[in-house]
C-alpha cells in the first residue's frame, strides 16, 4: 500500500474531510466516555442539548466562537503564508491587556461610543501585531524559528499581564483578586441578545472572516503571500519582496488575535485576568487546521469547537463525565484532520 | 550471455493514461541498455515496476531467474537490484559514509560498524572508480560527486543490476563523459547497467543496444553499432524532428551591459570582475560546466543579488542593485534556471502565475486588488500562443510536464517583449519536440529584435542558436568567440580554461 498524490482534489473530499474527522474524533473520545462509565450516546446527547438546546445555550456557544473565529483567523493567515504563528494566545493577550489600559485611563473623555470602540479595537491589533512583528523579522533577517519565539513569547506576554495587574493596572476595587482596570462601561459592545453574554463581537468577528477572505483571494498582498507560502523562492524570482510580505501577515494574523482579545474584554470579561483565556490562541490553531486554513471555515469550525467546550460543561453536569473531555474532543480533531488532510491530497493505492 | 533481468508483458494505467502498454525487454549480463524516450513515454514508470516502486497492473519482473514480488523495493534491493534517482535521494547534512550505510544496519544494533563501512565503502569506490570522500558532508559535495555517492549507495546494497534515472540530466558533457567511462568499467567488473535518457548522443556514444520506448510501447530494440542517431530520433519521436537555426542578422546597438562585476554569495566571490556585452537582436551564448558561476550570473542579472561592484545597465538605465520589479518593468525577460524551485509555484494555478511577476502592473492589478478577468483572458491567450498543452487557467501549475512548464514560462516572459531576455538553461531536462520549440521562440526573440544572453551547458545548443560564445570559468568569462569560429576543439579548450594562447586566465 502507497500514498499517490491525487492529479485533482474532488470538492467534495474538501467538504466532506472535517466532518469525516470530527466524526471519528467523536467515536475515538467515545471510548474515554465509556471508561468514565456513561453511555457515549446519553453523553453526546447531553452535549448537543446544553449547545443547541435552548437561546441560552446556543448564546452562550456563538459568545465562545467569537474569539475563536479570531484566533483561527490569525492562525489561517499566517499558515497560508507558511509563518507558523504560535502566539496567538499571547496576543490575544496584549490586546486585551491593551485595550483594558486605554479604556480606562487613555481615551475616557477624548473618544466616546462608537469611535472609542473602534479605536480600542485597532489599539489591540496593534498591540497583537507588534508581538508577532518582531519574531516575524528574525525569521526573515536571520532565520529565527519562528515556532520557537512565538511560543515562548506567549508565557511573556502572560506573566506580563500578571505583572500588569498586579501593579500599575490593577483594580483598587476587586478586593484584592488579580483583576486590571475595567473599561469605561461607555465602550462596552452592545448585547445582541438581551439577558445573555451574546455581543456585537460577533458581526466584526464574521465581518473580519469576510475581510480576510477578500484580502487573501482578491488582492495583490494576498496572491503574493500565498505564492510566498507555496515557494519562496520562486516567490522571490517573480519579484515578491519576502521580508515585505511576511511582515505584512504578521501585521495582520498578531492583529487579529490582538483584535480577539480586544473583543473578549470589550464584550464580556470588561477587564483583564491571567485567566480570562481558556486557550483561545491555542484553539484557533486547530479551529484554522479544521477549517483547511480556509476563512469560511474558520466561522464554522469556531462554532463547532466552542459547541464542544459548552456542550461539554452541560454535559458534565447531567452525567458527571469531567468537562476535560471537550479538551480531548478539540486535541483528537486537530489529530484526525492532519490524517483527514493526508487523504484529501493522496489516494491509497494498493 | 546469460539473461540477468526480464520483464515480461508490463503494463500499467494511471487513470486514463497507459504508461506502459505490454512491454517485454531483458536485460544481459555486463550490458549497457540505454532505455530512450521522450518525456512521458513511460520509462520512468517502466523502471519504478522494475524496482518496486510501482506494481504492474500485470506482467511479471524476473531477476536472475527469479520473479520479483510487485511492489516491494526492498526485495528488488535484495535481489541486487540498484537504482540511482533522477532527483538524488540524499540527506544534504549527514556525510557521504553515513548517506552510504543509511538503512543498512539492524535498528537494534548497539554501535554502528563503521569502520567496516568505511573500508568497505573505499573498497568499491576503489574498485569502480568512483572517488570520493568518505567523511564529506554530502550538501557541500558537486552534482557529479552527489551522483557518485549515489552510485556507490547501492553498490554498497551489493546491486549487480544498476539503473540510473537520466543520469546526465544535472552534469555538464565533461562530467557526463567521465560517468560513461566509469559505467563502462563497471560492466567489465560484471555489473549490468539500464541508463534511462532522451539524449541521442550519450546513448549512441554510450550504449549497447538501446530500447526505444513512445507514448507507453516499446517500439524498437536495435544493437547501438547497428543504428544511427537520425533513425533513434525517428522512432522515438515518431517523426522527424529539426531543431531551427539562427539566420543571419545584424546586430543593434548594445542592450545589456556589465562592467566589471564583482558579485559575492555565502562570502565566497562568485563573478570576478565580470564584463559583457548583449546587443539588440543577437544572441550571446555563456558556456561552461556547471558550477563555475553561472547560477550567480543568472541571480545577478534577474535581480536576486545585488553586485559588490561594478555597473549593470540595461537599455541605458543604471541597473545597479535594482529590485526585480524593476528589472521587469525596465523590459527584462527571465527564464530561471530551475523552472520548478524557482519559475513557477506549483500550487497555484496557471494563471496566478502567468501573472505573478507583473501581478502590480496597472494591466494585472487596480488599487492592490487582482483583475482576474484580465489575468485569465492573459493566461488562455498565453496558453493558446505557446501551444501549452494539458493547460486550462484553473490548472494547478505543478500537472503541468516539465516541457510545458518551460513554455509557460517562456510564454510569459516574451509575451511582455521583453527587450532582453536572459535564458538561464532554458531547455535543461526537456525532450526534443519542446527543446525545439523553445529554439524557436528564442530565435523569434531575437528577429524582434530582442537582446538575449544564453547561459547553457548544451554545446550544440549554444552553437545552433549564439551569435557569439563566451565559456565561464571559475567566474570569470572568457574572450569571445564568433558562431563561426566555434569548433568542439576551441569550445572545450575554453571551457577548460584555457582561452588565450599567450596564457592561462588572469590569476586569483
Amino acid at each position: 500500500m502507497r500514498l499517490e498524490r491525487r492529479a485533482h482534489v474532488p470538492l467534495v473530499l474538501v467538504a466532506t474531510a472535517p466532518l469525516a474527522a470530527i466524526a471519528v474524533a467523536l467515536m475515538l473520545a467515545a471510548g474515554l466516555i465509556a471508561a468514565a462509565g456513561v453511555n457515549p450516546l446519553t453523553a453526546y446527547a447531553e452535549m448537543a442539548r446544553a449547545a443547541f438546546g435552548s437561546r441560552g445555550g446556543i448564546t452562550e456557544l456563538l459568545t465562545r466562537a467569537t474569539p475563536l473565529m479570531l484566533t483561527g483567523l490569525a492562525a489561517a493567515v499566517a499558515f497560508r503564508a507558511r509563518l507558523w504563528n504560535i502566539g496567538a494566545e499571547g496576543q490575544f493577550f496584549l490586546g486585551a491587556l491593551t485595550v483594558a489600559w486605554a479604556g480606562h485611563f487613555l481615551l475616557p473623555g477624548v473618544l466616546g461610543g462608537p469611535m472609542g470602540m473602534a479605536a480600542l479595537m485597532v489599539m489591540g491589533m496593534v498591540a497583537g501585531a507588534a508581538l508577532l512583528a518582531g519574531p516575524a523579522y528574525l525569521r526573515m533577517r536571520f532565520g529565527v524559528d519562528e515556532v520557537v519565539t512565538t511560543l515562548l513569547l506567549n508565557f511573556v506576554a502572560i506573566l506580563f499581564v500578571g505583572l500588569m495587574i498586579e501593579g500599575p493596572l490593577r483594580d483598587p476595587l476587586a478586593f484584592g483578586w488579580p483583576q486590571s482596570v475595567p473599561i469605561d462601561p461607555d465602550y462596552r459592545l452592545p448585547r445582541l441578545v438581551e439577558r445573555t453574554r451574546l455581543h456585537a463581537g460577533l458581526l466584526v468577528a464574521i465581518a473580519a472572516a469576510a475581510v480576510v477572505w477578500l484580502v487573501l483571494s482578491r488582492t495583490v498582498f494576498g496572491t503574493e503571500a500565498r505564492a510566498l507560502g507555496h515557494n519562496a523562492t520562486a516567490a522571490g524570482f517573480a519579484g515578491v519582496r519576502l521580508t515585505r510580505t511576511i511582515l505584512g501577515v504578521a501585521c495582520l494574523s498578531g492583529g487579529l488575535a490582538g483584535l480577539a482579545g480586544a473583543i473578549e474584554v470589550m464584550g464580556v470579561t470588561r477587564a483583564v485576568t491571567t485567566t480570562m483565556s481558556p486557550g483561545f490562541g491555542y484553539a484557533g490553531i486547530v479551529v484554522a487546521m479544521l477549517a483547511a486554513l480556509h476563512p469560511a471555515g474558520v466561522v464554522a469550525a469556531a462554532i463547532f469547537v466552542a459547541a464542544v467546550f459548552v456542550g461539554a460543561d452541560g454535559m458534565s453536569r447531567a452525567t458527571g463525565v469531567p468537562s476535560f473531555i471537550a479538551d480531548v474532543i478539540v486535541a483528537l480533531s486537530l489529530l484526525t484532520m492532519l490524517v483527514a488532510l493526508v487523504f484529501t491530497s493522496h489516494r491509497i493505492r494498493r | 550471455m546469460t539473461e540477468v533481468l526480464a520483464l515480461r508483458n508490463i503494463t500499467r494505467r494511471f487513470g486514463p493514461l497507459l504508461a506502459n502498454d505490454d512491454i517485454t525487454l531483458t536485460l544481459e549480463q555486463g550490458e549497457i541498455l540505454a532505455l530512450l524516450g521522450e518525456n512521458g513515454a513511460g520509462k520512468t514508470t517502466l523502471m519504478n515496476i522494475l524496482f518496486g516502486h510501482y506494481a504492474a497492473d500485470s506482467g511479471t519482473v524476473e531477476v536472475f531467474g527469479q520473479p520479483l514480488p510487485p511492489g516491494r523495493p526492498r526485495a528488488a534491493i535484495d535481489a541486487g537490484v540498484g537504482m540511482v534517482h533522477q532527483h538524488f535521494t540524499l540527506a544534504g547534512n549527514l556525510s557521504v559514509l553515513d548517506n552510504v550505510m543509511l538503512g543498512t544496519e539492524p535498528l537494534w544494533r548497539p554501535a554502528s560498524h563503521r569502520r567496516a563501512g568505511r573500508a568497505r565503502l573505499l573498497a568499491l569506490a576503489d574498485r569502480f572508480g568512483l572517488p570520493v570522500d568518505p567523511d564529506a558532508r554530502v550538501g557541500r559535495l558537486s552534482v557529479g560527486e552527489r551522483q557518485r555517492v549515489e552510485i556507490l549507495k547501492a553498490l554498497y546494497r551489493d546491486a549487480r543490476i544498476l539503473i540510473l534515472d537520466e543520469p546526465t540530466a544535472v552534469l555538464a558533457r565533461p562530467e557526463a563523459q567521465k560517468l560513461f567511462e566509469t559505467l563502462r568499467g563497471m560492466t567489465e567488473a560484471g555489473l549490468s547497467l539500464i541508463f534511462i535518457s532522451h539524449k541521442l548522443t550519450e546513448v549512441m556514444a554510450a550504449s549497447d543496444r538501446v530500447a526505444v520506448l513512445r507514448a507507453g510501447r516499446l517500439v524498437a530494440e536495435r544493437r547501438t553499432a547497428d543504428t544511427s542517431a537520425g533513425e533513434l530520433a525517428e522512432l522515438m519521436v515518431g517523426r522527424r524532428v529539426t531543431r531551427p537555426r539562427r539566420a543571419p542578422q545584424t546586430p543593434g546597438a548594445p542592450v545589456l551591459v556589465a562592467e566589471g562585476v564583482r558579485l559575492e554569495q555565502d562570502g565566497q566571490t562568485r563573478l570576478h570582475d565580470l564584463s559583457l556585452e548583449v546587443r539588440a537582436g543577437e544572441i550571446l551564448a555563456i558556456v561552461g560546466v556547471s558550477g563555475n558561476g553561472q547560477s550567480a550570473l543568472g541571480a545577478l542579472l534577474t535581480g536576486q543579488t545585488a553586485p559588490a561592484a561594478g555597473r549593470l545597465v540595461l537599455g541605458g538605465r543604471d541597473m545597479t542593485g535594482a529590485r526585480v520589479r524593476d528589472f521587469t518593468a525596465a523590459g527584462m525577460g527571465r527564464i530561471p534556471e530551475d523552472r520548478h524551485a524557482e519559475g513557477v509555484v506549483g500550487d497555484l494555478p496557471v494563471w496566478e502565475n502567468a501573472v505573478l511577476e507583473r501581478l502590480r502592473q496597472t494591466r494585472f492589478s487596480r488599487f492592490g486588488f487582482v483583475r482576474r478577468a484580465a489575468a485569465r483572458a492573459h493566461a488562455r491567450d498565453l496558453i493558446a500562443r505557446f501551444d501549452i498543452r494539458g493547460a486550462t487557467p484553473e490548472t494547478p501549475t505543478r500537472q503541468l510536464s516539465g516541457g510545458n512548464m518551460q513554455k509557460l514560462i517562456l510564454g510569459r516572459t516574451l509575451a511582455s517583449g521583453p527587450r532582453f531576455i536572459l535564458a538561464n538553461q532554458p531547455t535543461r531536462g526537456l525532450d526534443e519536440g519542446a527543446i525545439a520549440a523553445v529554439h524557436a521562440d528564442l530565435l523569434a526573440a531575437r528577429a524582434r529584435g530582442a537582446a538575449i544572453l544564453l547561459i547553457t551547458e548544451e554545446l550544440e545548443e549554444a552553437v545552433a542558436l549564439a551569435d557569439r560564445l563566451r565559456a565561464i570559468v571559475g567566474g570569470r568569462l572568457s574572450r569571445e568567440l564568433g558562431a563561426e569560429d566555434a569548433d568542439p576543439r576551441t569550445l572545450g579548450l575554453m571551457m577548460a580554461g584555457v582561452w588565450d594562447t599567450r596564457g592561462a586566465p588572469d590569476a586569483a
